[in-house]
């Protein structure tokens, strides 16, 4: 993934303003920077949803600039919204999730396995999880869709220690295979062990 | 994955939340009962009711369909999954055709009910000759009212305000609708002495307004729910 020198503008505002940045594949990168610093529009522009004003982006060897909506299918992005049906279960969202990519049943289960889902909660309606359940949840929906680049905004947040741990394996995990990890994040301490790379995001720009 | 086989997941996954929450079966079938009984109390009157009949089902059905529009959108909004979908590059126009789809379905059993109510409500009595007008005003109606009820609350999903935005959006637009399918009625029930062959002009309308709106929608959906 390269960005090069990218200007991204929402409403008038140049929420990207020259970014530059370079991710191989396998990296877990954390992005850290105040609010308002650019850190969930350089996911967003990452997935395509943000158009490319200026600059050179180029992503899983999509250029942003001429198509910015084939990468989308291979990116898993997760917001501060988690995407989940409230009222189906677990496994009836996570299958759901993992048909839009043609998953089979055995990459289902084994996405739900590995976020700890598969046993006791496989069958409980999304409406009646905890937060931090819904959160692992969602992060199985991202497993089952096999993408290639995983762009997680505050992904820790509302999750237990124990789903923390299990957040932090499946990115290691998921990195050790080949995907690219972009996490923003304002827990520094428990995203910066994660990473293999810490960079700054401040006022558009990466640092 | 194809345009179809996309729709086809939307659509079962949308019947299988239905099936889960029994909001449509539990208080959308509820509710249109209640507006034709309602129709029943106001009008008070067997003979105004049984000419009135075929108009009344279908506005009936115009207003559960808001209801059911509304809820169809609402799931999708509630934790943001029509953007996750939007954001996976799910193809858009296999979302609307899914929607619509799963739309049309509990339309169809909705229309039933209600057909069956004013038999019941109204001593409506369906025609042998009128039977092959009706059903084809039910298919075409049907899938009209399930092709513009998508595209408007996908339109309406993303706004402030929603709830009052959609009816003010949707309803004009299926006035068309309406004034066809009643029409259509009447002639197959032989309301006001029409005959069922009067129908077809009007099964042919609505079935132009489905092939509109069916196609716009697939092609307009995409760039209505992007940002």
């Amino acid at each position: 993934m390269r960005l090069t020198d990218v200007v991204a503008v929402v409403g008038g505002f140049p929420v990207l303003a020259g970014a530059t940045l370079t991710v191989e594949r396998g990296e877990i990168v954390l992005l850290q920077g105040p609010n308002g610093a650019g850190k969930t529009s350089l996911l967003r522009l990452c997935d395509g949803l943000l158009a490319v004003e200026r600059g050179t982006a180029e992503v899983l060897g999509h250029d942003l600039s001429v198509d910015r909506t084939s990468v989308r299918r291979h990116v898993g992005l997760l917001g501060h919204s988690n995407g989940l049906y409230a009222d189906l279960t677990v496994a009836d969202n996570v299958r759901f999730w993992g048909a839009t990519v043609g998953a089979s049943q055995d990459e289902v289960s084994a996405a739900m396995e590995r976020m700890g889902l598969a046993a006791r909660l496989a069958h409980v309606r999304v409406a009646r999880l905890s937060a931090g359940q819904r959160r692992r949840t969602a992060l199985a929906c991202l497993v089952a869709r096999r993408a290639g680049l995983w762009l997680l905004d505050e992904p820790h947040a509302g999750l237990d220690a124990t789903g923390r741990d299990e957040l932090d394996a499946t990115l290691r995990e998921a990195a050790a295979s080949g995907a690219t990890v972009l996490v923003a994040s304002h827990e520094l301490e428990r995203a910066g062990s994660l990473a293999t790379r810490t960079v700054e995001v401040a006022g558009g720009q990466v640092r | 994955m194809s345009t179809w086989q996309i729709a086809r997941l939307v659509a079962a996954k949308d019947l299988r939340v239905e099936w889960r929450s029994r909001v449509v079966t539990n208080q959308v079938l509820p509710f249109a009962a209640l507006v034709m009984v309602m129709f029943a109390f106001a009008l008070d009157n067997d003979q105004a009711l049984t000419r009135v009949a075929p108009g009344l089902v279908w506005l009936a059905a115009m207003f559960s369909l808001l209801v059911l529009v509304q809820r169809a959108f609402a799931v999708e909004t509630a934790d943001g999954a029509l953007d996750a979908l939007k954001v996976a590059g799910v193809r858009s126009s296999g979302i609307f055709l899914g929607k619509a789809l799963a739309l049309a379905a509990q339309l169809a059993v909705l229309e039933a009910v209600l057909l069956v109510a004013a038999i019941l409500l109204y001593r409506t009595e369906v025609p042998a000759g009128g039977v092959g007008v009706l059903l084809a005003t039910y298919v075409a109606a049907t899938a009209g009212l399930a092709f513009v009820g998508t595209l408007y609350g996908g339109l309406a999903a993303g706004a402030r305000g929603r709830e009052t935005l959609l009816p003010l959006l949707l309803l004009p637009v299926v006035a068309p609708v309406l004034i066809g399918a009643t029409r259509a009625t009447e002639a197959a029930l032989g309301t006001n002495d029409a005959m069922p062959s009067e129908g077809w002009p009007w099964f042919g309308l609505l079935a132009l307004f489905a092939a509109v709106f069916g196609a716009g929608g697939a092609l307009a959906f995409g760039s209505l729910i992007d940002d």
